[in-house]
Order: C-alpha cells, then structure tokens, then sequence
C-alpha cells in the first residue's frame, strides 16, 4: 500500500483497509526498536495552537526512531506574529523539512497547508474539525485491548457535540461492524450531520442520557471532557459539567471485561479512583500515540512499507 | 378600445433565464450584477406558469453567461431554464443543474473555516441535490441552501 509522501489530514481520506494497514504497521513500531529509521529526516512541528499531548508524542515519536524536530508550540514566537498567510508560512518551513506535523485553530488549516506543499503533511487538529492521528491511536487501543473492532459495543459519554474525538472516531468505527451508543444531555447530543452519515451507511446506534439505561451492554466506554472554552455561557457549563461523571458506582452496572477510555486531559468527568482497576485503558491509550505515530511518520516518509 | 400592453421584448442576441421561481427571480438578477449592466435587460415576475404557479424570466441583451454563473444560477434557482439567443432565435436551451463540486462560487458558511481567514479558493463536495446537502472540502462541515453566501 502506497503510503509515502501521503497526507494525513482526515480520517474520512481512509478506507477500511488502509486503516488496518496503519494499525498493523503501529503494531510493528510496538514491537520493534530500531532508533536509526528515521535518521536524517526533519520533521516540522507547527503548533499555530498550544498542545502538550500530542506535539510530546509527536516529537517523542520522531525522535526515538532518530530523526530530528524543528518548530514552534506557540503562534507567539513567529512571524505569524506579523501577519504572515498560513500558505507563506508552509511555503517557507517546507525548504527546511522532510515532513510537517501541525496544530492549527481554524478548521480546514491543515487541508490549505497540504496544497501548499509537496511535503507530506499530517493534521495535529485543525480547530472543532478533525485529529485524525488521535482516532488512529484510539483504534489501534480498541484492537489492541479487544483483538478486534467488528462487533464491539461501543459507547460515548459526555460532550458529544463539540467533541472532535468522538466524531472522528465514530466516523473511523462506520468502517466496522460497530454498535455505537452515545450517551449524553440533550444540550450536548451528538450532531445531526454525524448521525445522518452514519445512517446512510447503515450503522448500528442509539442515542440516550442515562448511563445505566446501556452500561451492561458496552465493550469500550468513551468518555470525553465537558470543555469549558467551548461554552460562551459559563452557567451552562457548570450545569453540565460534571454531571456524566465516572466513578466506582459505575461499577456493578458493567460488563468485567469493560474497558474505559478517554483522550485526556480530564477534569471531573473521570475519577482517579478508577485508575487502578483492570477497567482503565486510558494511561496506555495515550502511551499508544508513540507507535502510531512513529508508524505515520514512517509510512509518509517512504521508510516503511 | 383594447389597453394597450407592454410586452417583454424578444432580444435579437443574448440570454432569457425562465422559469425562475418568482421568489427566486430578483436574487438571480443580483447574482449576475444585472444592475450595472449597459445593454437591455429585462426583468419579469409574476408570470403565470404551469410548472411554478408564477414564473420570472430574465432578458439580457448582447450577453451569454459563464459556465460559473449557470452554476451560481443552479444553487439560487434549481428550477430555471437557460435560453441562448441568436439572431432572434433560440439556438440552445437547457436547464441548470446543480454541479458534483461547486468551486470558487460559495462563501463558507463557517466563520471558523481557513477559508474565510486565508481568504482562500472555496470548493465544496455536493452530497445531496435534493435537498441541497454540500461539504466543505476544508472544514468538512455540511451545511444547506439556507446557508448560501456567493462569493
């Protein structure tokens, strides 16, 4: 599969087998540790947004595998700063590195930023849009932990209108033969636009507000940050916040074998109490982003096949 | 006495757009900046139609329109025929029709799309003609007719 000098800019640019094509080539970063096959390429983090997650493992990642990282993590330091075009600034970082990793606030930044450039360029999140490396990362959890995706169970708690996790995400899952059930506030329901693409392609789901309505039923349980900035009203977010929040009640209403996952950071709406019981997949879900990653940059840097 | 009618003139070359919808009609001229136009133009409503109850129709002497206007044309008024005159007679007819990619011609209606902070080329996959269903090739977002802005 041809993946050398693609871009990664959203995850609906994949197919079914694509997709798998990644996660297998994560699996082999999982198990291998060759720290020169990246050496002398130059990857350009451009965080246009501050990010601690995902620009760490992106630099982690390259670096590991013995490639190098120029960049900036804040729009500040540059000559953005001036008014530079996001298109000018491509142009100019793309004589300096082999590949571009990049954060951007506006949605459709990172799909601008690849029509500029020859270099292949992967979206660290453009705005409410698309972070197609954090669905990958969580894919490759979900086979990890299960063996599988085809028939899970799968549910989202929490923020499923502005979360851009969770739309990637259930967007990727349509691939497979998932059941999706999202759980959340009416005020915080998962988008039209989403649940109609998912009926089109003729997906399994339901949309509820009570948890134990459907806990016994779940294979992978989703939660998702309540985001504070994404609420201009702040009596609103303090009325919602909190409210789908994950303990050790939930307990007794779910399946053993259930696991939890969460793109962190968290606030509230996931309590450290459930850190140490065979649940929790959220630490290594994040710990997950290194391999993929390195396999991303791998792939599109034509070091792996 | 029989009153004495006015009716709209036949163009000896140029563009008739018919059977717009009534409602449709000025929206159409406005598109096409028929305001500043220095040759005949006419503009009729109210029309009685079979088709639309009441049809507009658009004159416009001495011009023929892009393939990007028909295409601004199809989104405002899906239902409108296109009439190319030549001495007098109708040389070709055909209706709009709503294209798979609509380029350079929408404004995104998300204020967040780089889009509209690079000012940058708009371009917008067609998901659904009817109704009208299209997603920005940027920022992925689906939005309807009711959310039209020309460029």
């Amino acid at each position: 599969m041809g993946f050398k000098n693609r871009d990664i800019i959203s995850i609906r640019d994949f197919s079914k087998a694509e997709i798998l094509y990644i996660l297998d080539a994560a699996a082999k970063m999982d198990r291998r540790h060759d720290n020169s096959l990246l050496k002398g390429k130059v990857m350009a983090s451009l965080f246009f947004e501050p990010s601690t997650r995902t620009r760490l493992s992106f630099e982690s990642a390259m670096t590991k595998l013995g490639g190098s990282v120029i960049g900036f993590s804040e729009p500040g330091t540059t000559s953005l700063r001036k008014g530079e075009s996001l298109w000018d600034t491509i142009k100019m970082v793309e004589k300096y590195a082999d590949v571009i990793v990049m954060r951007h606030p506006a949605e459709g930044a990172a799909r601008i930023a690849a029509e500029a450039t020859e270099l292949p360029v992967i979206n660290g999140g453009d705005g409410a849009n698309q972070h197609p490396t954090q669905t990958l990362l969580d894919l490759y959890t979900i086979k990890k932990a299960k063996g599988k995706i085809d028939g899970l169970n799968i549910g989202f708690l929490g923020d499923l209108k502005y979360g851009r996790t969770v739309h990637s995400l259930a967007i990727a899952l349509s691939h497979f033969n998932a059941t999706m059930y999202f759980i959340s506030p009416e005020a915080l329901k998962m988008p039209d636009s989403y649940l109609d693409e998912l009926g089109e392609k003729k997906v399994k789901f339901y949309e509820e507000s009570d948890l134990l309505k459907v806990a016994d039923k779940l294979d992978i349980l989703y939660s998702t940050r309540i985001q504070k900035e994404r609420f201009p009203d702040q009596m609103e977010y303090k009325k919602y916040a909190g409210i789908y929040k994950l303990d050790k009640s939930i307990l007794p209403h779910v399946k053993p074998t259930l696991k939890i996952m969460h793109p962190l950071p968290r606030v509230d709406e996931l309590s450290p109490e459930l850190d140490d019981t065979p649940h929790a997949l959220y630490f290594e879900q994040a710990g997950n982003g290194i391999p993929v990653r390195q396999a991303l940059l791998s792939l599109v840097l034509g070091r792996m096949k | 006495m029989k009153p004495r009618t006015l009716k709209i003139s036949a163009i000896e070359e140029g563009t008739v757009i018919d059977h717009i919808a009534t409602t449709n009609t000025f929206k159409v001229a406005e598109l096409l900046n028929l305001r500043d136009s220095e040759t005949i133009v006419t503009v009729g409503v109210n029309f009685e139609s079979k088709r639309l109850g009441k049809k507009g129709v658009i004159k416009i002497g001495g011009r023929f329109l892009t393939n990007q206007e028909v295409d601004k044309i199809a989104l405002i008024a899906p239902e409108a025929n296109i009439n190319i005159i030549k001495g007098y007679d109708v040389k070709k007819k055909f209706s709009v029709a709503i294209p798979d990619v609509i380029q350079d011609i929408v404004k995104c209606a998300n204020p967040n799309c780089i889009t509209n902070r690079e000012h940058a080329r708009t371009k917008f996959h067609v998901l659904s003609k009817s109704p009208l269903k299209f997603r920005c090739h940027y920022c992925e977002r689906v939005v309807g007719k009711e959310s039209i802005e020309l460029v």
